[in-house]
């Protein structure tokens, strides 16, 4: 039955792009992090999308294909900024400091297409329950 | 009991394709955000002429055995032709998708009063009434 699919497909959206917006309040959350060394300056994390087409990438018996999983949380490549802050106890021997990569502008964007992939998908979720309750309202006919 | 089984005519197999379609529109929705992911789409017209074919429905070669239910046809996914493809290779256009899911949702709902006629046009003649 195709209709109990769309729960599953739905369901699998709605959990990456929650996973999505966690990534991006994480990423506001340390927007003003500060660091000693470039290496260790906190960069922007990215959650990376991939499509479930195989059933072996799916829960054995789960109506899951045709949905979407997180691949991997990349980080963003944009280089940490570099700033002249001597007083600062991080500070590296020249008097740098290294702040995380995040545009919070950047953050914002993302977190609002997050939040409407994800109504999307409830909307879909809505649609398919109707049909559905439609669907056995049949023998009532 | 012929009868019964031809009474609900194409419509079932209608319901069960347009179900279907569901399912591929929902998929396009779910990866919208997916990098190189590519929109797919039902070819209505090829599955149902597939599933009316008679080559590719079971054949009853015994008198004791069941009528089978026709098992879709795989064929008749289509990829979508897209206005514009985003950056990462994707070819899910959201409105697009949105308005498809909403006339599909409809068509679903027009298939399914046809079945309820149907249903209750046995329902009245079982009834007798």
């Amino acid at each position: 039955m195709a209709l109990d699919n769309i729960f599953g497909i739905a369901g699998t959206a709605l959990n990456a792009q929650l996973t999505r917006m966690n990534a991006t309040a994480s990423n506001l959350a340390n927007a003003g992090t500060m660091a000693g060394t470039e290496k260790e300056a906190f960069r922007a994390k990215r959650a990376v999308f991939k499509a479930l087409v195989d059933e072996q990438q799916t829960h054995a018996g789960a109506p899951y294909v045709g949905g979407v999983k997180i691949s991997h949380i990349a980080d963003d490549a944009s280089p940490p900024v570099k700033v002249a802050d001597p007083k600062n106890p991080l500070a590296d021997k020249d008097g740098y400091v290294y702040k995380s990569n995040v545009s919070e502008v950047t953050e914002m964007v993302e977190m609002m297409a997050a939040a409407r992939s994800y109504q999307n998908n409830v909307e879909v979720i809505n649609t398919a329950r109707q049909l559905m309750m439609r669907t056995l309202d049949i023998s009532k006919a | 009991m012929n009868l019964l089984d031809q009474s609900l005519g194409i419509h079932e197999q209608a319901l069960q394709i347009k179900a279907r379609r569901l399912e591929v529109l929902a998929q396009n929705i779910a990866n919208a955000d997916t990098p190189n992911y590519k929109a797919r789409d039902i070819d209505f017209k090829a599955v149902f002429n597939a599933t009316q074919n008679v080559d590719t429905a079971m054949q009853a070669t015994n008198s004791g055995h069941f009528a089978a239910g026709q098992t879709l046809n795989p064929d008749g996914m289509r990829f979508r032709t897209p206005f514009n493809i985003a950056f990462d290779g994707n070819t899910v256009e959201m409105t697009v998708e949105q308005a498809h899911y909403g006339k599909a949702a409809g068509d679903y709902q027009a298939t399914l009063n046809f079945l309820e006629n149907r249903v209750s046009g046995i329902r009245k003649a079982i009834r007798g009434e």
